[in-house]
């Protein structure tokens, strides 16, 4: 059976062949975020892969991770390709690395993730927000429910961390 | 890395040439097929050659599903092909595709081998999906990874990479946006470049934004071609028209560990040009010291900047110093893009880019200057606006191709005897 959802006006569908991802967001609609664990080595990885990228054995568990991180890089969208997301510019795409695997299994190597930066519930991060957050900045997952048994990981700032005293952030000029 | 042995006899250095180029307009709204764009370019780069249809008897393309296969073409023009395959790709596919037309002339399935790119990249097909022929899909698979978080277009794709550049090295928009400036000024100096006006580092960077840190003029146009290169044996290239353009090495779609557009292998301000360069220098015999001119990707400002920073040009993060240098326009030391390459001319995924390095080693890049008597441009080399760009006495170039940061090919050309 496919898992069907909706998101942002349009149709998910995570058809039954596609199990990886049938497992990955049904978890997700737990509200805890699960990543895939290679049997042999122990390495998790995202996305979801048919395989381990880092010793090619086949099967794996999922493994809960905490959902926090930092952002390691990001891109502000000022002009949408997409027009479902025209009404929300400027927009973050964050690529957080999360706080499990850092540095492993070489020193740059880390779990990153990517994701719109939202509010604590799960919509689209308005232009305040947005202005606050860059490179370092300490974030946690948030889940949009999708419908269908599915739901979305998405970024906000996490209000418990401790945040670093400056953010690095674009500047022209 | 496995080391490459630049020693072995059997990395044809110096065996194969490219003899052939074809190119149509750079315009927007071709007014025709890619069917019709592909035939003209290979029709226009076989006579180029000084060959027949009958003398090419290969057939190599690349397209994202946006184009014509081989056997239409073929078919159009009457060609019978002993060889012939269409590949999935965009930007690097150029330079990996004569590696193949090589490696299958090497072993014996055909003689002389036609490669060619038709997009109606603005009218038809544009990156990212918005074009004419568009469609609005279910998000599935890897659409739930990218699509989903309004991250679709090469400019959304890449900026991770380009912000974290910046972060790591200080690299500046000003110093970035020299590119394009640079970019600009050479295409003033060529006749087919679709925007053929001169802007400054404050036109750069007062343009729109599109996505953090792209401006509008950091990003490349958008334009309906098709070009064409013949790639055959230096012993065949003798008897034939032009200078050939003889090819010391070539990398083809190299790549860094674990491709992904999440970058789980770091640091992610470096691209794959970082593992490309271990094969194109051993191979090609020749360092990027060498090198007189590039032709290094310019999809964005930051691409050529990030490829000739890891191809060894400069230092690991002094790719902002060296383009802001000067060093790369023409009438200096190393120019690239001689053409305006994707930031001004024209967007081919990269072909274009090989065929203007192929004019300026048979020092007949075609510009303004006023053809003489024995019908050759007299290049004056005054590279001021409107005025030549071929680069004087030129031996050596090298093509940087772009995929993804995560995949690169190279392709390093000698001017032949």
């Amino acid at each position: 059976m496919p898992l069907e959802g909706e998101y942002m006006g349009r149709d998910v569908v995570i058809n039954d062949l596609d199990t990886a991802n049938q497992e990955f967001y049904s978890h997700c609609a737990t509200g805890t975020l699960h990543l895939q664990r290679c049997r042999a080595c122990g390495l998790m990885r995202y996305p979801t892969t048919t395989a381990c990228p880092f010793c090619g054995h086949a099967e794996y568990d999922w493994a809960p991770v905490s959902g926090k991180g930092t952002v390691h890089s990001y891109t502000e969208v000022h002009h949408a390709i997409d027009p479902v997301f025209r009404e929300h510019v400027p927009y973050h795409i964050l690529l957080v690395d999360l706080d499990e695997q850092l540095g492993k299994p070489t020193e740059h190597e880390a779990l990153r993730i990517n994701g719109n930066l939202v509010d604590a519930d799960g919509e689209m991060a308005g232009e305040d927000l947005v202005n606050t957050v860059g490179i370092g900045t300490r974030v946690r997952i948030v889940f949009k429910d999708m419908g269908g048994g599915i739901a979305l990981p998405l970024w906000t700032v996490d209000e418990e961390a401790e945040q670093p005293e400056r953010v690095w952030r674009y500047a022209q000029g | 890395m496995r080391d490459i042995d630049a020693t072995t006899d059997r990395n044809l250095r110096g065996k194969y040439a490219i003899v052939g180029i074809g190119e149509t307009e750079y315009t927007r709204g071709s007014g025709m097929t890619t069917r019709a764009l592909g035939t003209r370019a290979v029709r226009a780069a076989v006579e180029d050659a000084g060959l027949t249809f009958d003398d090419v008897d290969g057939m190599l393309s690349y397209s994202g599903n946006d184009s014509i296969p081989s056997t239409v073409v073929a078919g159009d023009l009457g060609m019978r092909l002993n060889f012939y395959m269409d590949c999935q790709g965009g930007g690097s596919s150029t330079e990996a595709l004569v590696g193949i037309a090589m490696g299958v002339i090497e072993a014996g399935l055909c003689n002389t081998v036609a490669i060619f790119r038709a997009m109606n990249g603005y009218s038809e097909f544009r990156i990212g999906g918005t074009g004419r022929s568009s469609g609005r899909s279910a998000l599935s698979g890897d659409a739930l990874f990218g699509r989903v978080y309004g991250q679709a277009s090469a400019g959304q794709n890449f900026a991770h990479s380009f912000m974290r550049h910046m972060y790591d090295y200080g690299t500046t928009p000003e110093q970035v946006a020299h590119v394009k400036v640079i970019h600009s000024e050479h295409a003033s100096n060529n006749p087919k470049a679709y925007y053929k006006n001169r802007v400054t580092v404050d036109d750069v960077l007062s343009s729109r934004m599109i996505c953090k840190p792209l401006h509008l003029l950091d990003c490349c146009v958008e334009t309906d071609n098709a070009n064409c290169i013949i790639v055959t044996s230096m012993e065949r290239a003798k008897d034939l028209r032009h200078t050939p353009a003889k090819i010391l090495a070539v990398v083809g779609r190299c790549s860094k560990p674990r491709m992904d557009n999440h970058y789980q292998h770091g640091p992610i301000s470096t691209v794959a040009g970082h593992y490309a360069r271990n094969i194109l220098w051993s191979n090609a015999g020749v360092g990027p010291e060498d090198i007189q001119v590039t032709g290094s990707y310019d999809a964005f400002t930051f691409t050529t900047m990030l490829q000739l920073e890891d191809y060894g040009f400069c230092k690991k993060g002094e790719g902002g110093d060296y383009v802001s240098s000067g060093i790369m326009r023409l009438g200096n030391k190393r120019p690239n893009n001689t053409s305006g390459g994707h930031l001004c001319e024209g967007y081919t995924h990269g072909i274009a880019m090989v065929i203007e390095n192929v004019r300026q080693l048979r020092h007949d890049i075609d510009d303004s200057c006023p053809i003489g008597a024995d019908g050759k441009r007299q290049h004056t080399h005054d590279h001021s606006e409107g005025g030549c760009r071929q680069v004087k006495d030129v031996e050596l170039t090298a093509n940087l191709g772009w995929a993804t940061p995560n995949t690169g090919s190279a392709l390093v050309m000698q001017r032949g005897d």
